[in-house]
């Protein structure tokens, strides 16, 4: 059997046993308690999301209000943002059906300063792909959820379980065509990331 | 496919270079990128440590592998995912075939996978009557093209946006002449979207796979892979044994080199982490060794092992730059992949470690710290001492031997190549040197250094 024959013939050929590096020095040399709303705002902003800082819910609905006009499909995973379908309520149907989607809008608990990514696991999605097949994606997260490097997101992930999360970091974007920019390859043409304060 | 007559890479280069304008701009695109991932890596001070780190993390791995292996099989496993195991291009073929044929499943959707281009799978189902779809918009490109990708991270960098727009217009029906990257990638978007819909079966390539938690990590800008796996019924994750990282926490040492690295974004749109699979579905993850463990017992080249698929070798490398991606005439083109490919057939791609010009530049933008450089020049020893080399520059080496071994030769050989160059330098400058080549030789002095000592003493005397 392959399986087999692989083991023992990468067994036969690794080499001695070297250690781990220690990730402490690397951690705090970048564990940053500074303005991290600001840092999240122009690197985020720079990588193509809109994102605004916000109250409450309802200057978050102000918004999407103002953007998003009656009558597309909106789909909210959010129970405060209640003008539209809830996200929850839908999760037996096909993935397929949500391929009209204009507008999914998620929560996230983990934000990162230094590159503008949100971490999102099925539970905030939902449906898996609901943050990819709408046209236009909006999650809300609250300032305090931000930290500033990805080595502080992992240790904050720890060793939570889940079936499947993701770092979101803007719209989704192409440059294979003479190296310029596109927004909107395949998934959403847009992120609006609402960071309540 | 085998049956095409192997062109070596300075026969494929000089082709290349026919078209200097398109050299001069396929050049200035890789060091645009480069010089975009040297501003993404000056902004942290802590990017050496973290270059360090990264590299002490896959020694780790290199040293522990198999017991990685079984780790990360036994987590998958109990998470619900189907592990099979490939020993060889043919095998990893044949299970892919074999999954979808038991499922009566003749269309796949593909995001971007190196290791299904190493394997060739492509072509293997097209014989077996699968349809693939390659779904990254500039592996799409090349695919319409019939062409394989000539850069691991940007497919089709090699080709201009009017070219791009005359195989959209032939194969997807754009406007004649529409040559604007928005309209194009709009034209994919929808032509693509068609696709992931109606597809039963996804492939993906696997970046990152976690053996403490069984979990593996996907990146794209565009979403592709994610559009294709949760839309599947099957999810096939296709991996070579050294994609093995030891803890999740790894990750948040990978995820900030890995992008910056390669286009100076401070990370991917989507860095995805594929733990169970959706209800209902499907999730199957082809290991696959295809000579990576004989690679891993081979000293001087094992830390090859460690890469981590960036491009920033090839974007950094004078030669690959004014030589192109096709040059290299194998699925992972330059510096790195000329330190792959000779594992795995020596004599096949014996002209690939010299095709280079050991600056180092390479080694020093690598963000794992493998010795790339060092690597090359070792390669061509191996491959001479194996008697792979190639004919001319073998014969040339022996003669260079035969001649420094023998000091009266020596300066009786120097002598006649001074005379040669004086009143004969068509005799050595003509289209049979390649030294000739966009080189002129300098004015050959009138004596040499041996000559002008002995004089010198002689007049002293």
């Amino acid at each position: 059997m392959s399986r087999e024959k692989i083991l023992a013939a990468v067994k036969a050929n690794q080499f001695d046993h070297a250690e781990l590096p220690d990730l402490e020095i690397l951690n705090s040399l970048t564990a940053s308690e500074g303005a991290l709303v600001q840092q999240y705002m122009a690197i985020a902003s720079a990588g193509g999301s809109f994102v605004y800082e916000v109250a409450n819910f309802e200057a978050i609905k102000t918004i999407l209000h103002k953007e998003f006009k009656p009558g597309v499909k909106i789909i909210s995973g959010i129970k405060e943002l209640d003008d539209y379908t809830f996200a929850g309520n839908v999760t037996d149907e096909l993935a397929h059906s949500f391929a009209d989607v204009e507008l999914t809008i998620l929560r996230s608990y983990l934000g990162v300063a230094e590159n503008g990514a949100l971490w999102l696991t099925e539970t905030q999605m939902n449906v898996r792909v609901l943050p990819f097949i709408s046209q236009h994606l909006a999650v809300v997260i609250s300032k305090d959820n931000l930290v500033s490097t990805m080595s502080q997101a992992y240790a904050k992930i720890g060793h939570t379980d889940y079936g499947y999360g993701a770092f979101i970091a803007g719209p989704s974007k192409t440059a294979d065509i003479e190296q310029s920019l596109v927004i909107g390859a395949h998934g959403p043409r847009s992120l609006s990331v609402f960071i309540l304060t | 496919m085998s049956n095409v007559i192997e062109k070596s890479h300075a026969e494929l280069a000089a082709a290349f270079n026919k078209d200097e304008p398109r050299v001069d701009w396929h050049d200035e695109t890789l060091w645009w990128v480069r010089a975009k991932r040297d501003i993404a890596a000056h902004k942290l001070p802590e990017w050496e440590l973290l270059r360090e780190t990264a590299s002490q993390i896959k020694n780790n791995v290199l040293s522990n592998l198999s017991e990685y292996l079984e780790l990360f099989e036994a987590n998958a496993i109990k998470n619900g995912v189907v592990v099979h195991w490939a020993a060889d291009a043919a095998e990893h073929n044949r299970i892919i075939h074999q999954l979808l044929q038991e499922r009566g499943i003749n269309r796949m959707v593909k995001s971007k996978s190196m290791l299904t281009e190493e394997c060739h799978l492509n072509e293997y189902l097209k014989d077996q009557g699968v349809d693939v779809i390659d779904s990254d918009l500039g592996e799409r490109i090349v695919q319409l093209a019939g062409e394989p990708p000539s850069h691991i991270v940007l497919p089709c960098i090699h080709k201009k946006k009017e070219e791009i727009g005359d195989i959209f217009h032939e194969h997807l029906g754009s406007a004649k002449g529409e040559s604007d990257p928005k309209i194009l990638t709009e034209t994919a978007r929808q032509h693509l979207r068609e696709v992931f819909l109606t597809r039963r079966a996804a492939l993906t390539g696997v970046n990152f796979a976690v053996a403490e938690t069984g979990e593996f990590v996907i990146c794209t800008n565009e979403g592709n892979a994610d559009m294709g796996a949760h839309l599947a019924e099957i999810h096939i994750a296709s991996m070579g044994i050294e994609k093995i990282i030891p803890a999740r926490k790894h990750l948040g040492v990978f995820l900030r080199l890995l992008t910056r690295s390669a286009t100076g974004q401070p990370i991917t749109t989507y860095s995805s982490h594929f733990k169970k699979p959706q209800q209902g579905r499907e999730v199957h993850i082809v290991i696959v060794d295809n000579g990576r463990s004989l690679q891993l017992g081979r000293e001087d080249f094992r830390n090859s092992l460690k890469c981590i698929r960036c491009g920033a070798c090839m974007n950094t490398c004078p030669v690959y730059r004014k030589s192109g991606g096709h040059s290299y005439h194998t699925a992972i083109a330059g510096p790195i992949g000329s330190i792959l490919a000779p594992n795995l057939d020596m004599k096949k791609y014996a002209d690939l470690p010299f095709a280079s010009t050991l600056c180092g530049s390479c080694s020093n933008v690598c963000p794992v710290k493998i010795d790339i450089h060092d690597q090359l020049y070792k390669w061509r020893q191996v491959i001479v001492k194996e008697g792979y080399s190639p004919t001319a520059k073998t014969i040339a080496m022996q003669a260079m031997a035969f001649t420094l071994s023998s000091p009266a030769l020596y300066r009786s050989g120097g002598k006649i190549a001074r005379l040669t160059f004086k009143y004969a330098p068509f005799a050595v400058n003509n289209q049979l040197n390649p030294w000739y080549k966009h080189r002129e030789m300098p004015k050959a002095p009138q004596e040499s250094f041996g000559e002008w000592y002995s004089k010198r003493k002689e007049g002293k005397n």
